[in-house]
């Protein structure tokens, strides 16, 4: 019964997915929307549930004094005086919150998305190490694209930018049309084992 | 003295004369729209009906002065028209929103100029209905019935018992050995689940292939870390993880603080598991799922510690980002075939065959396309296309 009644809610609200798909027609024209609509209100339930478990493993590990139990301080204090500031405050641009919001939670998330610059050159020039024919073909076409998108590459021939755009717009799409079409198909192949209950693992355990 | 007042009068008659021809000229009423048509919007729920027309005349011509229009709508022929909505210059169409299904309409549309503004002709009446078949998706139908048949054929054949060949995934039987390493170096398993929820495909995919990994490790006795960005993906990721433990016969060994919820903010997700990766130093990284910009974040940290690293993701933008840092990457489909493939099940099995084949039948759909297309013909572009 436990694995029966999430298999049949699968599989009938998989099909109906389908058909609204196909018939416009009200009521089936307007489920994704209402499917979407039920889909936010479990999510900010399942959000409670991820809010507690934060707070209940980061007490234990302060409780424990584990590796790294500071960490932990920090996140719960801050935690604790964010939620406080936005339930009694409001959320708008002038509160406590919107301080937070502004000077801590945007810098620290602007700062951990720069640094993928850095993470870029590293992994680039692990890449563009020539030491087999597909790495070579990489690094060359690498170059030439670099090339086409700079100035200075214009300036040491024309064509560069053209070459560059050559590239982006044939063999590079080609291979991403290739790939999404390969992701299309996988995707229509999962989601009908899942819906006819032939993929259960997802539940939980295999067979 | 005589002629000379009669020539002044001449002068002032003909200048008055072109004066008042001239402004008769400028305040002419705009051509009206032609050939005003009003008909039930196609393929939809119902409650839309588009009206199209022929620009005014002097709309981008003649007095060129025509600054929009305004479309009239009725219920009764010939009178009690009032305004719905306007159109800007040059427009030939409009859809009203606000029809009801099954009332009949009579629509007119207005061409405006700066004074004054001409009605065309009423239209023949219109009525709103909602179809029960959106027609623009037959070839979606037919694809999806095809490909559906051949994936359904294949595994029935699987059922039967026949052997079927599946091509090998180097990225998938690298997880076995990954775990394996891990748990010679006595190493957790961090396991990522992508960072978008259950309402994403690839994280469905996510869940099926962390059941098969959460039981391998099980069975090896090393601790399996599945931090989440999601909330849904979190408790789904807590139920896959204990479940397989159960199946796996270790239902002791599970430990709910290793799977825990993280944060939705993508970079503090990053933040929080590259913490996690230089603290605790797995030996074997998997990320699987639906990944943005953080990929490379993670996998070049991931590559730093010096973990075995599989990758596998359906999103196109970041597969070079994987392909560069990890050991190993699933592409695109693979993700979606890994479960299958890991389970060995027959009936699982037989559906990547049927896959295969439809990604065989596409194949030829493109290269007939493409030939077509050289010669000049393109209806089959044109009905692949239709949406």
């Amino acid at each position: 019964m436990r694995r029966q009644v999430p298999l049949v809610i699968t599989f009938v609200a998989g099909m109906l997915m389908i058909i609204s798909y196909f018939i416009p027609r009200q009521p089936f024209g307007g489920l994704q929307n209402l499917f979407n609509q039920w889909f936010i209100v479990i999510v900010a339930f399942a959000l409670i549930l991820g809010a507690l478990n934060l707070i209940k493993v980061n007490a234990e590990k302060i409780r424990r004094k584990r590796p790294g139990w500071g960490y932990s301080a920090v996140l719960l204090i801050t935690f604790t005086v964010t939620v406080i500031s936005g339930l009694f405050w409001g959320m708008e641009q002038e509160t406590v919150f919107g301080f937070i919001f502004r000077n801590m939670f945007v810098p620290l998330g602007a700062t951990m998305f720069s640094l993928l610059a850095f993470f870029i050159a590293s992994a680039s020039y692990r890449a563009f190490r020539a030491r087999t024919i597909e790495a070579a073909l990489l690094l060359i076409a690498a170059i030439l694209v670099m090339l086409g998108r700079v100035p200075l590459g214009s300036y040491i021939w024309r064509q560069f930018p053209m070459l560059a755009n050559w590239i982006m717009a044939f063999p590079n799409m080609a291979g991403q049309r290739a790939i999404m079409i390969g992701i299309a198909l996988g995707t229509v192949s999962i989601s009908l084992r899942i819906i006819l209950g032939i993929e259960r693992s997802y539940l939980g355990g295999g067979e | 003295m005589n002629q000379r007042r009669a020539v002044f009068l001449l002068f002032l008659s003909i200048v008055f004369f072109f004066g008042v021809s001239t402004a008769a000229q400028q305040n002419a009423p705009p051509a009206p729209p032609t050939e005003v048509k009003a008909f039930d919007n196609p393929n939809d729920a119902g409650g839309t009906i588009t009206i199209t027309w022929k620009k005014s005349a002097d709309d981008g011509a003649g007095e060129n002065d025509v600054l929009g229009y305004e479309i009239l709508r009725s219920m009764a022929q010939e009178t009690g028209y009032g305004p719905i909505g306007t159109a800007s210059l040059g427009a030939t169409n409009y859809v009203d929103t606000s029809a009801v299904d099954r009332v009949t309409y009579y629509y007119r549309v207005a061409a405006r100029d700066r004074e004054s503004s001409t009605l065309s002709e009423e239209t023949i009446p219109a009525v709103a209905s909602p179809q029960w078949f959106n027609r623009r998706r037959t070839n979606m139908l037919i694809s999806v019935v095809l490909f559906s048949f051949l994936i359904l054929w294949f595994i029935e054949r699987a059922k039967r018992g026949e052997k079927l060949f599946i091509r090998p995934l180097a990225g998938l039987e690298a997880i076995e050995e990954g775990i394996g390493r891990a748990t010679e170096m006595g190493k957790p398993v961090l396991y990522i689940p992508g960072i978008l929820d259950m309402d994403d495909i690839q994280t469905i995919a996510s869940m099926a292939i962390l059941s098969r990994v959460a039981k391998m490790v099980a069975q090896y006795d090393i601790p399996l870390l599945v931090p989440s960005k999601m909330p849904i993906a979190f408790t789904m990721a807590q139920e896959v993880v204990k479940q397989a433990y159960i199946e796996a016969g270790r239902p002791d060994a599970y430990n709910s603080d290793n799977i825990p919820f993280i944060t939705m903010a993508q970079f503090g997700y990053a933040a929080a598991v590259n913490g996690i990766m230089l603290r605790q130093r797995p030996g074997t990284i998997l990320y699987l799922g639906a990944f943005y910009a953080e990929s490379l974040i993670l996998a070049e940290t991931g590559s730093s510690i010096g973990a075995i690293q599989i990758a596998g993701t359906a999103m196109p933008a970041q597969l070079p980002f994987f392909v560069v840092a990890c050991d190993y990457t699933l592409i695109g489909e693979e993700l979606f075939a890994a479960s299958a493939y890991l389970s060995g099940e027959p009936r699982l099995l037989g559906s990547l065959k049927g896959q295969d084949w439809g990604k065989a039948v596409f194949m030829a759909f493109i290269a007939l396309g493409a030939i077509l297309e050289t010669l000049g013909l393109h209806f089959l572009t044109g009905w692949l296309v239709t949406w």
